[in-house]
Parts: structure tokens; C-alpha cells; sequence
């Protein structure tokens, strides 16, 4: 009565959205440009609550976006470049159809370039969210620095990216920021804590790529062209922040001591800084020369209670935390050629240990194999000719060990030869009741400071560990259990029946009553379980299926675990009777 | 005059540039020769002649490479040239007479060229024809085609030549190659038919030609190079010409182009070359003033999640747990990637360099890529509930005693399922009526067996009378329902009932309902306690007895008839059918216990009829599929409905039709269900075997909505054939409650 018709999807949550086709339009971009823009900017699409109602009521498979981001695209710079880069491609077609050779070359040098600097500054307002968020660039930045240099993108990306990650690499040394290192079957993971922010990246395995067909390298380049710039701005803060020259000076000691080898051996002079870079083996050229690292040393207040057990606690960590930082404080590894060299020489510079490697292999090695004081030679082949009888000749899965479980573990299991201990993720948190490998627990013994010699012991806690899981499992089960009492009290009574239906003489015998002993604790147990299934009998519908879908995923954990303990087990009894087997 | 000279000189130039070019045409053709050999050798008979015209050749090679690079220059400014007539003057000489050679030359060829006129264009293209010693005239044919002939051409006067009268057949060749020291060097000449015999020179210069090396011994084709025109002020210029005039005058021409730019730049039609700068690779400290006025444009923006760190399975050399045995490895590859499959297989290496690449490191790389720019990203709360807080808190069992809890006897005797329990209104006596056709009863303190009774037909419901003063059962089987008297109570009391049953043999009369009949029982069968049969048209299922003791209702389910319900009244031998209409499938009756109402519960609902208005008062919704057994509470507020859901409702009639609770406790068909008349209990039984024993409180507050806390859950009877307790009553007084099974026992629980 009265008033407009109110006409349908011209409010509400239809007009916050825009399919991607209009968005398109409205930017007036071709799709591959919408999706770089995309990519540079971070905007990503959105799913409304009721696709039906913002689709206009079709229920087509569409891809929304927020109208506002697509807005905010509309003031980007950038736009006007990818129309500018359009205009020119345009043109340059035109030139060469005409091949009016000048046109070419005037438009080639006034090709339009755009730069990503203030779509960095505007995505990371702080330098704390660039931190947060450079994991998929370091990732991809590694990725790329691997590349082959031969058609898949630039040559220019990939030596920037080789650049930016040998420039991170060695501020991960210089700062000592690594925590944990993990090589899995991927690559080598790495976690490094800056600025208190844990960062964990992935390192695939020096192997030339099998490049699949499958993938849009358009899409990763333009990330790459990304996560370039924004790994070039942090690197500049972060070294910025530990008074490191930037770009990247060597001391000028350790140059010189360099300079003497014959340099043209290994790279073109452009590049020679850069491999000498990527060795990791000398430090870097500091803005002040004098820097000593002066800790500062945190004020001492006086708390009170539960905070005084955390700060004694953090207090612990951190100390931990320093002793860490020197684990291979003193040691002088030596690397033989077959190991990873790049990856080994980063964990051991950054906990402070000396290294070198065959001349041949790569620029930069300081010492030679006849040094003397070498307290670790790293090799991974079963057997080696020469061997000095003064420094370990261990596998490289030690020093990632020490690593994780942050003290010098026993080199004994890592000798050449030796089927090596398992590696274990140093990322994983067992929390309780999750599995715990058996390795780890001896780690964890090992850094509480108890020998390993009670090896006996550990399993003995392990088995009462397992009990304790029965006896939880009892708890469940004493519902059947009461009815298997019962089940018995009723046979007996049947045997009876029946030998009275039988009309036999009923044997009447009066046997001694058995005092029944009932444990009061069992008992109040019991009647606290059943007051619980009672209780849980009552739930409402909802809570119901919420309790219920948590205890799915507690029993489907608890069953996990278990599983993997029983595997286990199995393995360790064949195992064990394999070793009886062979000793007959 | 000057004019002319130059045009004259000009194009003598012009021929000699291209003789030069023939010349190293010629050249290159000599090179090309060197593997046919016998067009070589024509122009081997004069060997010094040849020699004579190469020297000339280079002469002429070393002019014409002077000439033309003066000749280049002249090209272009006409000026020039005519100041540097002066210099060439002596150039002009030589040029002059090398003409006259070339004339001479050029004679000779047009001879040729006129007696061999078809082969015209092929000599000039090859141009081979001009130094050849021409004997034959036939030209460069296959010689085949005068095979037949006695002569194999025509000589300079148009003369045949002869073939040579020598047939040379194998052998005579084997013996010249054996016996000729020269057979080596001999060649057959096809063209005139003869041999020829190499001179060293010849056979020095094919074996140069080889050697791919000059012909001429004495060339040498590294010689340093004359740079004539050098940046370098020489003492002795090549060239003594003044600056001209030009050079010293700003050219027109040029300042046409400058200001044509210089308008095309202020135009911003041409803009400037841009200065190079690799500012790819240059960083600086972007972060220098933050500030946070930026944060408020992205408000929406949520951070992409992070990858999930490795576990231990990804290692390269993982705890020997991990690894896929085969079976687990089988369900690896049968399993979607959409349901939490594990990317990869885990895989123990022995050593680190044992580690392959990983081949979907791309794969994964990229897939990330996607799924950062095209995944809806949505912040997901998740539930940290313990589990324990959802737990509703209920009053402890403990505190709502007293309730059945334990069993204490157990009833045997039936042979089979026993249907249906009621017990006396004094507590003293339990009915029991089975599927084996008896009716027993029972004492309830000794669970003796007081009595059996055979009706002769599986019974499917038995009903003690509810009013204390009379000893009356109902018992329900096939289309009788029976009224017994046990005589198990007091002298006066089974006098008082017997006395009910008799009185009234003159109320005779059937009214409305013509198809019930109502029947003495005969002798034997009023030894054993029957007294009234109530035959009915169809199957009788249940009956249930008016608080009164007088009324008693009996249900006939049927889906298509408003017979389904009779209300008989016992004093006078009299049924009637209230329901005038089918309202569905009829599950159970029941009197309100006080009041003048009735509750029937049909497939889905139960209504409420009142009796004295003879109308429907109510209507309760169940929301459940198949009632199966109703009760209603001694204070006559409350309902509730078992039904074969699984579901027991509680109804309060007070609130609305809907049920107030609905108790989802059994797992299986809610068979029976039972209140307490004392005690605020009741009691639900279900084919999985168990009897739930609830603790409802009804407050008479009407404000405050009764209190449903389940007490207990008594197990015990076996379940046979997917059934279980099939009917459940509690004691009158006691807290007991006794359950029927189809394991064929009767259960106290006490």
C-alpha cells in the first residue's frame, strides 16, 4: 500500500559484493592483469553468507569480491601502468608491422615499469606484519634462486632472488637467529626467531626441477616480483637493525685473507661477490667497526607469586635460549664434498662453529683438511680412505640433531657406517596424551641432564605410562563390565533352574559366603561414571552433538596413538628377534 | 666539359667495378671447380697463359679494391669527386689501360658467344668461357649425347672432331695402370677425347686446391692491412683536399630535424630516453616512519594462515612407526585428497645424500600461490569447549533416593515373551500375562507363583482393577477381553467384587454397541477364576480400568473403522463406542485418574476428550513417529508417551500440546513406560533392554516447570529377538518396579 516498490537486490548483502567479471570491467583490465593485480595487492575473493541472494538468486558458481576492495582498487597507480604497459604493447605491434625500426627501439626504451614499493608499505603498515608474513616469500624466493637459468622466467629474478635469500641467509648467521632445523623429505625446513617472530621456511634440495607442465609460472613470477621487493625491504631493516652494511660488505679482514686465493677460478668478477657471499663462511662488514655486542642487560623487578615462576621461567629459556646460540661455539667442522654444503655451512656458522670444505668445491674455504685442529669432519659415504685420528667423522644428521634437541648429543650413533637414529620433527609439541616417539623421550631425558645408560628405566616409565592409558580405558568399560557381573550371577541362577526343572534332587548345600570386598574408591568411581552417563543422557540435542564430535576427536587422537604405539612395538619385537637370531 | 670527363670516367668506373666483380665471381667458381676436374683442364693446354691472366687478375684485384673504396666516396657528394680527379689521375692511367686489356678480352668471348649462341646466358652466368682454350665448340653438355657419333664436336672453323680410333677396353687400361709410371697423373679429357698428362706444376696445384689452400704459391692471404684513411693527422695524406665550405656553415637541414624533435619533445610526442636505473635491486628503509593511518584502510583484510609445520611422518628418516605398512599404504592410494589424505608418503632414506628431490615441490609451491589470491579466506571460530562444562549439572541420583536400583527377584515361569504386568493395588500380587497363553500371578515378596490361569490364547494385556476394594483383573487376548477374580485378597473384598460382577445380570441391555457380547463364563473356567467374557468384533490390545473400578476401556487398533475404542461399564454389563469418527490409528487409552477425562493416543497425538461434555479438550502433538505407550501422571497434569522412535515425551498439559521434554535416553523402541503413584519417579522400557528410571519432580508451583533427572538405568533382561522389556510397572506403595522381557522372566528392582 503506498510508497516504492522495493525492487530485489538492490540492498543488502547483494550490493557489498561484485562478481569477478564485473570487477574485471570496472577496472577495465584484461583477466591476467586482474590477476596480477590481485596478487600485488592482496585481495582476495570472498564468500557471502547467502551466495543465492548476493548471485541475484541464480546459483551459479561465481567468484565474489568485496566491492569495497575492488574500489580500493581503483586508486591503485599501478592500474594506470598495466593500461600504460597495454598502450605499448599496442604500439609496439604497430611498429613492427610497419618495421619502422626506430619506432621499436624509441618504445622499447621508453618501456613502462612500475615499482611495488608503496604496495609493500601499504600491506605491511609495519615492519612487524612484513616479518609476519615473509614465510611464502622466503619460500618462494629459495624456490627460485634454484632455478635453472634458462627460459622459465628471468634471468635478472632469479640472480635478485639468489641475492635476497644469501643476503638472508647471512643475517640469520650474523644474528644467530636460527632455532630448528628439519630435513625432511620436501627440503630442509628452517626456523629462525626475529624480532620475536618465529619464521620457518623451506629449502628444496640442490636438484636441478623437473619443470611440470601444470603450472602457471606467470602466477608465481608475479608473486616472485613480490615477495622480492618485500624481502629486499626487510633485509635492509634487519640488517639495518644489527648495524650490518647493507648491501652486504665482507669484514674487510676476512676479504683480504680471501683476495689471495685465485679468484677467476669460481665466478665472473660480477659474481664473485656473491659466491663469496654464499659461502657463509666469512662475517660481514659492520657500519660501526667497534661492535661489540654489548647485551643489554634486562632490569631486575620485583615480582611476586605466579609471575615470579614465570619470569624465572623465561629466565630459564632464555638462558637456554643463549646456550643455544653457542652450541658449536670452539668446534672446527670440516665438510667433505658430498654433503649439502650451503645448508650445513648456514647451521654451523649460526651457532658459532668454524668451517671449511675443499677448495674445489667452493670459494671460500678457510682451512684444508690437514688442519690439525679440526674437531669434526662431516661425511656421508659408508667408508673414508684417510682418516685423522684426532676429530669425529660423523654423518650430517648430528649437527641437525644438536640443532633440535639444542645440546651436543652423543657423536657415537652418527659415526660413519652406523645405521643413524631416526630424525625427529622439531616441531612437533607433544602435548599429553599424544604419541611420543621413544627417541624423543631419550632427547628429552638426555637434556634433562639423566644419562641414557637407563635406558631400562625409561622403558619400565613407558610400559607404566601405557597401564595408566588401560586404566582409562577400564573407566570406559566399566559399564560392561557390571553387566558381565550380572551375566554371571544369571548363569549361576539358570545352572540352578535348571537342575530344579531337571526335578533331580536339588543339591542343597550351604557354602560359605563369600565376603564381598568392594574397594570404596572403585565404588564412588563407578557411581561417578554412571552419574556422568546420566548427566550426559540429559544434554540438549546441540550440546549433545558438539560433546559428542569432541570426544570423536579425543578417542580418534587416543586410537592414533595407540596405533602408532602398537606399530611400534611391533617393529622393536622384530627387531629384537631378529638381533636373538642373529646372535645364534 | 668537366661534367662530361666525370660522367665518362664515371662509368668506365662503373664497368671496371664490374669486371672486379666477375673477376672474384670467377674466383669463387675456380673454388667451386676444383671437384669436377675436367672443366679444370680445359684451359690446361696453356698453362703460362693461365698463370699470365691470374697475375693479372691480381693486379687488377689490388686497383679495383683502391678505386672502388674511392669510388664508394665519390658516390655520394659529386663536390668531392671532382677535387679528387686531380689525385686520381694516375689511377685514371692504369684504369685506362687495364680497359684495353678487358676490351681484347671481351672480343674473344663475343666470338665465342656469337659461334655458340644458344649457350649465351649459361657462359655469362658462369662466365668461364672467356680465358677457356676452346677446341670444341659443343660447349658444357654431357658428352654422352655424341656417344653414337664418330666425332664428339666441332672445332673453332665449324670442323668435326674426331673421336680418336683407339678402343681402350679393361685390360688394356689394367696394363697402361701397370706399366705406365704416368698413369697416375693421366687424364681423360671427354671433351676431346684424349689423354692428358699432368705437368708436377698441375699436379701441384690440383693437390693445393685440395689442401683448400690458393692456387698461387706465393699469395699470401694474411698480409697486413693498409689502413689508408686513419683517424690518425698523417705527415703524407692520402688526400690534400680542404675542409669545404659546408663544414664551417650550420647545415639547414640538420636544424629542420633539430627543431622538428625539439617541437616533438615540448609536444610530449618524443619523450627523453629514460635514465637507466636498476631500481629492481634497490632497497632502502621503507619502514622509516611508521604509521599506523594506513592500518584502518584494510580493516578487512585477514592474514593469510600459514602452512602447517612438518611432523615426524615427512622426515627423511622418520621413527620406523610412521612408514606405511602395505595395507595402510593401499588405503593411501585409494583415498581422495579431499578427506585429510596425507600429501605425500612417508619414506626412510639410510643416508642424507640418499634423498632424491621432491617432485611436487612446484606443485605445492604453486598450489599455495593459488591459494592465496583465489581462496575465499573466513575467520573460523573454533569451539574450545571442554567438553565437561557441556555436561548439564544435575542434582546427584544419590540425593533424589529413594529408587530402584538394584534387582531383586526375578519372576520365571512363562514359556513365553510375557506381554504385559500389572500389579494389585495393594502391592501384594503381581499378574503377569504371556504369549504361552497363561496368566499367572505372583506374589511379589517371594516371586512365588500363586497362580496360573490358561486362557487359551496369547495374552496381550493384562489390567488389575484400580480401586482397592474390588479383585478384579482384565486380561486382553485375541477379541476376548476377560474379567478373572483371583480371589487373592480378603474374603471381603472378593465377595464385594463377585458381588459387582453378579448384581447386574438385568442390565441386559446392548445399547449402540451391538457387536460386544458380554458372557458368563462357564464351569471349568469359573474354577480357575474367569468370571465375564467380553467378546469383541476385532483384536483387543489393550484395556485399561477407570480409577473407579466400574469402567473399563478396551482398544481395538484399526486404521479404517471408529470401532477402535469400547467403554464398558462392569455393574451394568453395558459397552458403548464414544467415537463417532476414525481419528487415526488408536495406540492406548487411559482414564485421568481424577477427573472426568480421557486420553487417547493415537499414531502421533494424543487427545483429551471430556467425558462429561462428550468433547475433545486437547490435542498434544508428540513429534514422533509411532506412539507406542502412554501414561499419565497420579495428579493428572502430566503425560507421558513412549514412543517406537526411540523418544519418551513428557507432556505438560499445563504449558502447551508440545511435548515439554523430549528424552532421547533409550537406543532402541520405547516399549512401556510407567509413573510412579507415590513417588515422583518414572520409567521407560525399550527393546534394548533396559528400563530407565527417571526422577520427574512436579512441583504444585505452577510457575515452576517440572524437574527431569534420570536416576538410574536398570539392565537385566536379555533381549531375544531384537526384543526386549516389553512392559514395565512400578509398585504401588514401593519404590520397586517391576519389568516384563521377552526373555520370558519378570524383574524386580528394588
Amino acid at each position: 500500500m503506498g510508497g516504492l516498490q522495493k525492487k530485489k537486490f538492490e540492498r543488502g548483502s547483494a550490493t557489498n559484493y561484485i562478481t569477478r567479471n564485473k570487477a574485471r570491467k570496472k577496472l577495465q583490465l584484461s583477466l591476467p592483469d586482474f590477476r596480477r593485480l590481485c596478487i600485488l595487492k592482496g585481495i582476495y575473493p570472498h564468500e557471502p553468507k547467502h551466495k543465492k541472494k548476493v548471485n541475484k538468486g541464480s546459483t551459479a558458481p561465481r567468484t565474489f569480491y568485496l566491492l569495497k576492495d575492488i574500489r580500493f582498487l581503483l586508486h591503485e597507480p599501478i592500474v594506470g601502468k598495466f593500461r600504460d604497459y597495454k598502450v605499448f604493447v599496442r604500439k609496439l605491434k604497430k611498429a613492427y608491422g610497419k618495421t619502422e625500426w626506430s619506432a621499436v627501439e624509441r618504445l622499447r626504451e621508453n618501456k613502462p615499469t612500475y615499482k611495488l614499493d608503496h604496495i609493500i608499505k601499504e600491506r605491511y603498515p609495519t615492519f612487524i606484519d612484513a616479518l609476519r608474513d615473509i614465510e611464502d616469500a622466503l619460500c618462494m624466493c629459495f624456490l627460485f634462486s634454484t632455478f635453472a637459468r634458462t627460459g622459465k622466467c628471468h634471468v635478472q629474478t632469479i640472480q635478485l632472488c639468489r641475492r635476497l635469500t644469501v643476503e638472508w641467509m647471512n643475517y640469520v648467521v650474523a644474528a644467530r637467529a636460527l632455532r630448528k632445523v628439519f630435513l625432511s623429505i620436501k627440503g630442509i625446513y628452517y626456523q629462525a626467531e626475529v624480532m620475536g617472530q618465529l619464521i620457518t621456511w623451506l629449502v628444496p634440495y640442490q636438484f636441478s626441477h623437473d619443470h611440470p607442465t601444470d603450472v602457471d609460472y606467470r602466477v608465481m613470477a608475479t608473486f616472485t616480483e613480490l615477495y622480492t621487493t618485500l624481502l629486499g625491504f626487510v633485509n635492509f631493516r634487519l640488517y639495518h637493525s644489527l648495524n650490518l652494511l647493507y648491501p652486504p660488505k665482507l669484514d674487510s679482514k676476512t676479504e683480504s685473507e680471501l683476495r689471495e686465493e685465485n679468484e677467476d677460478d669460481y665466478a665472473m668478477n660480477s659474481e664473485c661477490y656473491l659466491e663469496k657471499l654464499s659461502a657463509l663462511s666469512a662475517s660481514l662488514a659492520r657500519v660501526v667497526s667497534t661492535a661489540e655486542e654489548e647485551e643489554a642487560e634486562l632490569d631486575q623487578f620485583p615480582v611476586e607469586g605466579e609471575d615470579l615462576e614465570k619470569m624465572e621461567a623465561r629466565e630459564k629459556e632464555l638462558k637456554q635460549q643463549e646456550a643455544q646460540k653457542k652450541l658449536f661455539e670452539g668446534l672446527k667442522f670440516y665438510l667433505n664434498r658430498e654433503v649439502p654444503r650451503e645448508s650445513l655451512a648456514f647451521v654451523i656458522r649460526s651457532f658459532g662453529g668454524q668451517v671449511s670444505w675443499d677448495k674445489s668445491v667452493c670459494i671460500g674455504s678457510t682451512y684444508e683438511v690437514t688442519d690439525e685442529t679440526i674437531t669434526h669432519q662431516i661425511v656421508d659415504r659408508p667408508n673414508i680412505n684417510k682418516q685423522y685420528i684426532n676429530r669425529y667423522y660423523i654423518q650430517p644428521q648430528w649437527l641437525y640433531d644438536c640443532v633440535n634437541a639444542k645440546i651436543l648429543l652423543p657423536v657415537e650413533d652418527y659415526f660413519l657406517g652406523v645405521t643413524l637414529p631416526p630424525h625427529l620433527s622439531p616441531f612437533v609439541e607433544e602435548k599429553d596424551g599424544d604419541y611420543v616417539p621413544p627417541e624423543k623421550e631419550k632427547i628429552l631425558a638426555l637434556q634433562r641432564g639423566e644419562n641414557p645408560a637407563h635406558e631400562q628405566e625409561d622403558e619400565d616409565e613407558e610400559e607404566e605410562g601405557e597401564d595408566e592409558d588401560e586404566e582409562e580405558d577400564d573407566d570406559n568399560d566399566d559399564e560392561e563390565e557390571e553387566d558381565e557381573e550380572e551375566e554371571a550371577e544369571e548363569k549361576n541362577l539358570k545352572k540352578m533352574e535348571e537342575q530344579k526343572s531337571q526335578g533331580k534332587s536339588l543339591q542343597v548345600k550351604v557354602t560359605p559366603g563369600k565376603v564381598k570386598v568392594e574397594n570404596p574408591a572403585r565404588l564412588e568411581q563407578e557411581e561417578k561414571a554412571e552419574e556422568k552417563r546420566l548427566a550426559i543422557m540429559m544434554m540438549k540435542k546441540k550440546e549433545k552433538y558438539l560433546y559428542d564430535k569432541i570426544m570423536f576427536g579425543k578417542k580418534r587422537k587416543i586410537r592414533e596413538a595407540n596405533k602408532l604405539a602398537a606399530k611400534r612395538k611391533a617393529h622393536d619385537d622384530a627387531e629384537k628377534a631378529k638381533k636373538k637370531k642373529a646372535r645364534k | 666539359m668537366e661534367g662530361s670527363s666525370g660522367n665518362m670516367r664515371r662509368s668506365e668506373q662503373g664497368e671496371k667495378m664490374k669486371k672486379v666483380r666477375e673477376k672474384t665471381a670467377k674466383k669463387r667458381i675456380k673454388e667451386e671447380e676444383e671437384e669436377e676436374q675436367d672443366q679444370i683442364f680445359d684451359f690446361n693446354n696453356k698453362p703460362a697463359e693461365e698463370e699470365e691472366e691470374e697475375e693479372d687478375d691480381l693486379s687488377d684485384s689490388e686497383d679495383s679494391v683502391y678505386s672502388g673504396l674511392e669510388d664508394s666516396g665519390s658516390d655520394s657528394e659529386d663536390d668531392e669527386d671532382e677535387d679528387l680527379s686531380d689525385n686520381s689521375d694516375d689511377d685514371y692511367v692504369k684504369v685506362e689501360s687495364e680497359q684495353t686489356e678487358q676490351t681484347e678480352e671481351k672480343k674473344k668471348t663475343e666470338e665465342a658467344v656469337t659461334e655458340g649462341g644458344e649457350k649465351n646466358e649459361d657462359e655469362y652466368e658462369r662466365d668461364s668461357s672467356d680465358e677457356e682454350d676452346i677446341r670444341n665448340t659443343v660447349g658444357n653438355i654431357p658428352m654422352e649425347w655424341y656417344r653414337d657419333f664418330p666425332h664428339i664436336g666441332y672445332n673453332l672453323d665449324g670442323k668435326k672432331i674426331y673421336k680418336p680410333i683407339r678402343n681402350k677396353d679393361e685390360l688394356d687400361d689394367f696394363l697402361d695402370k701397370m706399366e705406365n709410371p704416368d698413369y697416375w697423373r693421366t687424364v681423360h679429357d671427354k671433351q676431346t677425347g684424349s689423354d692428358i698428362v699432368l705437368s708436377d706444376e698441375q699436379v701441384e696445384l690440383v693437390n693445393r686446391l685440395q689442401r683448400g689452400q690458393f692456387g698461387d704459391v706465393n699469395f699470401n692471404e694474411y698480409q697486413p692491412s693498409v689502413e689508408f684513411f686513419s683517424n690518425d693527422v698523417m705527415l703524407h695524406p692520402v688526400t690534400n683536399r680542404p675542409a669545404d665550405k659546408r663544414s664551417f656553415i650550420p647545415s639547414l637541414i640538420e636544424k629542420e630535424k633539430v627543431s622538428k624533435l625539439v617541437h616533438a619533445i615540448k609536444m610530449g610526442w618524443i619523450k627523453p630516453r629514460r635514465v637507466e636505473d636498476d631500481s629492481r635491486g634497490h632497497y632502502y628503509d621503507l619502514w622509516a616512519n611508521e604509521d599506523s593511518s594506513i592500518l584502518a584502510k584494510h580493516r578487512m583484510h585477514l592474514p593469510a594462515p600459514k602452512i602447517p609445520l612438518p611432523g615426524h611422518q615427512e622426515s627423511y628418516n622418520p621413527p620406523p612407526e610412521y612408514l606405511f605398512t602395505d595395507e595402510e599404504r593401499a588405503l593411501w592410494e585409494q583415498q581422495d585428497p579431499s578427506d585429510g589424505k596425507l600429501p605425500f608418503v612417508p619414506m626412510k632414506f639410510s643416508s642424507l645424500r640418499q634423498v632424491p628431490a621432491f617432485p611436487r615441490f612446484i606443485h605445492e609451491r604453486f598450489e599455495r600461490c593459488l591459494d592465496l589470491y583465489l581462496c575465499p579466506r573466513q575467520r573460523k571460530m573454533r569451539v574450545n569447549v571442554n567438553p565437561e562444562d557441556l555436561i548439564p549439572k544435575l542434582p546427584k541420583p544419590r540425593d533424589l533416593q529413594p529408587f530402584p536400583s538394584t534387582q531383586a527377584l526375578v519372576y520365571r515361569g512363562h514359556s513365553g515373551l510375557v506381554r504385559s504386568i500389572s500389579v494389585s493395588p495393594s502391592g501384594q500380587w503381581l499378574a503377569s500375562g504371556s504369549d504361552d497363553g497363561s496368566v499367572r500371578f505372583w506374589e511379589v515378596c517371594s516371586s512365588r507363583c500363586m497362580k496360573t490361569v490358561q486362557v487359551g490364547g496369547a495374552v496381550k494385556n493384562v489390567a488389575w482393577n484400580p480401586n482397592p476394594s474390588i479383585c478384579l483383573l482384565a486380561v486382553a487376548l485375541d477379541s476376548l477381553v476377560l474379567i478373572l477374580s483371583p480371589s487373592l485378597a480378603d474374603r471381603q473384598i472378593v465377595s464385594s467384587s463377585e458381588r459387582l460382577l453378579s448384581g447386574q445380570q438385568e442390565a441386559e441391555s446392548s445399547e449402540g454397541a451391538g457387536s460386544v457380547v458380554w458372557s458368563e463364563a462357564e464351569e471349568e473356567e469359573l474354577n480357575q477364576g474367569i468370571r465375564l467374557k467380553i467378546q469383541h468384533p476385532k483384536t483387543v490390545h489393550q484395556v485399561a480400568w477407570h480409577a473407579k473400578g466400574d469402567y473399563l476401556a478396551s482398544v481395538m487398533p484399526d486404521h479404517s473403522s471408529h470401532l477402535q475404542v469400547f467403554i464398558h461399564q462392569l455393574s451394568r454389563r453395558r459397552s458403548q463406542n464414544p467415537f463417532r469418527r476414525n481419528k487415526g490409528l488408536v495406540q492406548s487409552v487411559s482414564f485421568h485418574p481424577i477427573r472426568p477425562y480421557f486420553f487417547v493416543a493415537t499414531q502421533r497425538s494424543v487427545r483429551i476428550y471430556n467425558l462429561v461434555k462428550q468433547e475433545m479438550t486437547k490435542k498434544l502433538q508428540a513429534n514422533s513417529k509411532w506412539i507406542s505407550s502412554m501414561a499419565v501422571h497420579p495428579a493428572g497434569d502430566h503425560v507421558i508417551c513412549g514412543s517406537y522412535d526411540c523418544r519418551l515425551s513428557w507432556f505438560d498439559l499445563d504449558l502447551s500440546t508440545k511435548p515439554y521434554k523430549m528424552l532421547r535416553h533409550h537406543k532402541k523402541a520405547v516399549r512401556g513406560v510407567a509413573y510412579h503413584r507415590v513417588y515422583p519417579l518414572f520409567a521407560s522400557a525399550s527393546d534394548d533392554g533396559s528400563v530407565i528410571v527417571c526422577h520427574g519432580t512436579v512441583y504444585n508451583d505452577l510457575l515452576q516447570n517440572p524437574l527431569i533427572v534420570p536416576v538410574k538405568v536398570l539392565r537385566g533382561h536379555v533381549i531375544t529377538h531384537d526384543l526386549g522389556v516389553l512392559d514395565v510397572t512400578f509398585h504401588p506403595t514401593q519404590p520397586w518396579i517391576f519389568s516384563s522381557g521377552a526373555d520370558t522372566t519378570i524383574r524386580l528392582f528394588t
